[in-house]
């Protein structure tokens, strides 16, 4: 596809460029689901309006938005489509890797110049058969000879990885690292290949496409980040992964309450001078979706004021904030769906009422077991036992 | 001090690896130590040296190698008399 080239002063505002993307992914979304399909209309035009590569430094010719504006495009996408912004919110996580580690590397420098005149789409290979979703160990190890690098990953679980234009991979460092000994790797398209292990039919999400792939890669040595993973890990991925996710949860919840509230609405202007019965749980849902949306804000403050210092953002009490913004919004956003489906009754169980909630509910489902809250509360409670909670309002 | 230290990671098996492999400066992060273990190790000095890491000092630097420790450790006692 030919993207139009305009320089950064043409464009639009982002959240306005989102807002049009967003209306082919809502056009799309019943079939992206129904056929658990990839999402190709709505990530070409996310292309096409040049938002794949807007958290890019300037200096690499991006726009160098922050996350907080990313995590509010992903919310107007969310409010859309929740694979099509789980697909974008994965895709800008991978990004922020790379704005975060990869300045200083001529070889990643490079690759982000790319990846803003190409708008590529990142996807990401961390899960692993053995290993699941312990981001901080690997079993597969990258090799290193003679400035190239060979690398084999039993990847289980990659997220539109037959779509994507690039991988991040985690891996150990060397075939004689210990498995906690990590290094990420961007793989190209036609630096590797993909033999198809596991499929996708799932409850919901359907259109991330997240099926498990043998991979067998090979590049440049200078394709394998500098800084350890466990540094990558601690200071861009973890806060990106939990507050876009979060965002993108918060945006699927968001359109759940616009259907209940537009639900209730209808109700009310047929029975004028009486309340509906549904108003009182959409006030109830909505100081939810209130709380819901301060937990995203309040994590995106505390990972931008953490960012003005590597300590504080590798400090144990950062991490447990972050673990728990992930617990707290899948489990706020799975019961604000829920509540939104008992406000509109059975035209929102149905899958062809303007009020149907069935796609947000299931999609809302894999929150969380996307890194399994179970897994991420025993690593906070291991956390705990050192590190106590911050009681101050502002910091 | 810092032979206290190694013998704290060798008895509660902090690494996979024999610390007498280590440098004083050797990154432990590197030799395998995983958030889980270096909480475990945290409170195992803790209670060795009878003292309390204050929020300020629980991030990975502290606790990147022996030296960084003995360093957080030497801090810690002398505020204390
Ligand atoms: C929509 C979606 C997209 C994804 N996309 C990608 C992708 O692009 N790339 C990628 O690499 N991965 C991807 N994943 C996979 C994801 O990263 C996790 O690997 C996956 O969700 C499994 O989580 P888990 O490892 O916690 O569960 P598993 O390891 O499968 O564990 C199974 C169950 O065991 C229990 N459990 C496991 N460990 C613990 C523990 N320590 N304490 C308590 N209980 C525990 C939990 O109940 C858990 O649900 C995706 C997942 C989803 C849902």
């Amino acid at each position: 596809m030919a993207l139009p080239s305009r320089t950064i002063e043409e464009l639009r505002a982002p959240a306005e460029r989102m807002r049009a993307v967003a209306e082919i992914a809502a056009r799309h979304s019943a079939d992206v689901d129904r056929e658990g399909r990839f999402p190709r209309e709505a990530i070409d035009a996310l292309k096409a309006e040049r938002l794949m590569a807007v958290m890019i430094p300037t200096r690499f010719g991006g726009e160098g938005l922050g996350l907080l504006e990313v995590a509010e495009l992903c919310t107007i996408l969310g409010q859309a489509c929740g694979s099509t912004a789980m697909v974008y919110a994965m895709h800008q996580i991978k990004a922020s890797s790379l704005v975060s580690h990869g300045g200083e590397s001529p070889w990643h420098a490079g690759f982000m110049r790319e990846m803003v005149a190409e708008q590529y789409l990142l996807a990401s290979a961390t899960t692993e058969g053995g290993i699941g979703g312990d981001l901080r160990n690997s079993l597969c190890a990258v090799e290193v000879k003679d400035g190239r690098f060979t690398l084999e990953k039993d990847a289980t679980v990659i997220s539109y990885g037959l779509y994507a234009d690039a991988i991040l991979v985690t891996c150990r460092r060397a075939p004689d690292a210990q498995s906690s000994d990590q290094s990420m790797v961007v793989v190209k398209q036609g630096d590797y290949s993909l033999a198809k292990t596991t499929g996708w039919d799932t409850l919901g999400m359907r259109g991330t496409c997240s099926e498990g792939f043998r991979l067998v890669s090979s590049g440049d040595a200078a394709q394998i980040f500098p800084q350890p993973f466990s540094e990558i890990a601690a200071q861009s991925m973890l806060s990106a992964s939990h507050i876009l996710w979060g965002a993108v949860w918060f945006g699927i919840a968001a359109d759940a309450v616009a259907r209940a509230q537009a639900y209730v609405r209808a109700a009310a202007r047929k029975q004028p001078g009486s309340v509906p019965p549904g108003a009182l749980r959409l006030a109830e849902v909505v100081a939810m979706l209130q709380d819901m949306k301060a937990s995203v804000v309040a994590g995106v403050v505390r990972y931008e004021a953490a960012l003005k210092s590597p300590d504080e953002l590798s400090s144990i009490g950062f991490a447990v904030e972050m673990n728990n913004l992930k617990v707290t919004t899948s489990q706020r956003g799975a019961q604000i769906v829920t509540h939104a489906m008992l406000i509109t009754g059975l035209s929102g169980y149905k899958n062809d009422t303007p009020f149907s909630v069935g796609r947000h509910l299931r999609d809302i489902t894999s929150a969380a077991i996307m890194i399994s809250n179970d897994r991420i509360l025993s690593n906070t409670s291991n956390l705990l036992l050192v590190s106590r909670f911050d009681t101050s309002l502002v910091n | 001090m810092r032979d206290r230290i190694r013998k704290l990671i060798a008895e509660r098996k902090v690494i996979a690896v024999d610390v007498d492999s280590l440098s004083d400066s050797a990154d432990l992060y590197e030799a395998g130590l995983s958030s889980f273990a270096s909480i475990q190790f945290m409170l195992a000095l803790e209670d060795a040296f009878d003292v309390e890491f204050p929020e300020r000092m629980l991030t990975r630097k502290t606790f990147a190698s022996i030296e960084a420790i003995d360093r957080s450790l030497s801090e810690l006692l002398t505020e204390r008399v």
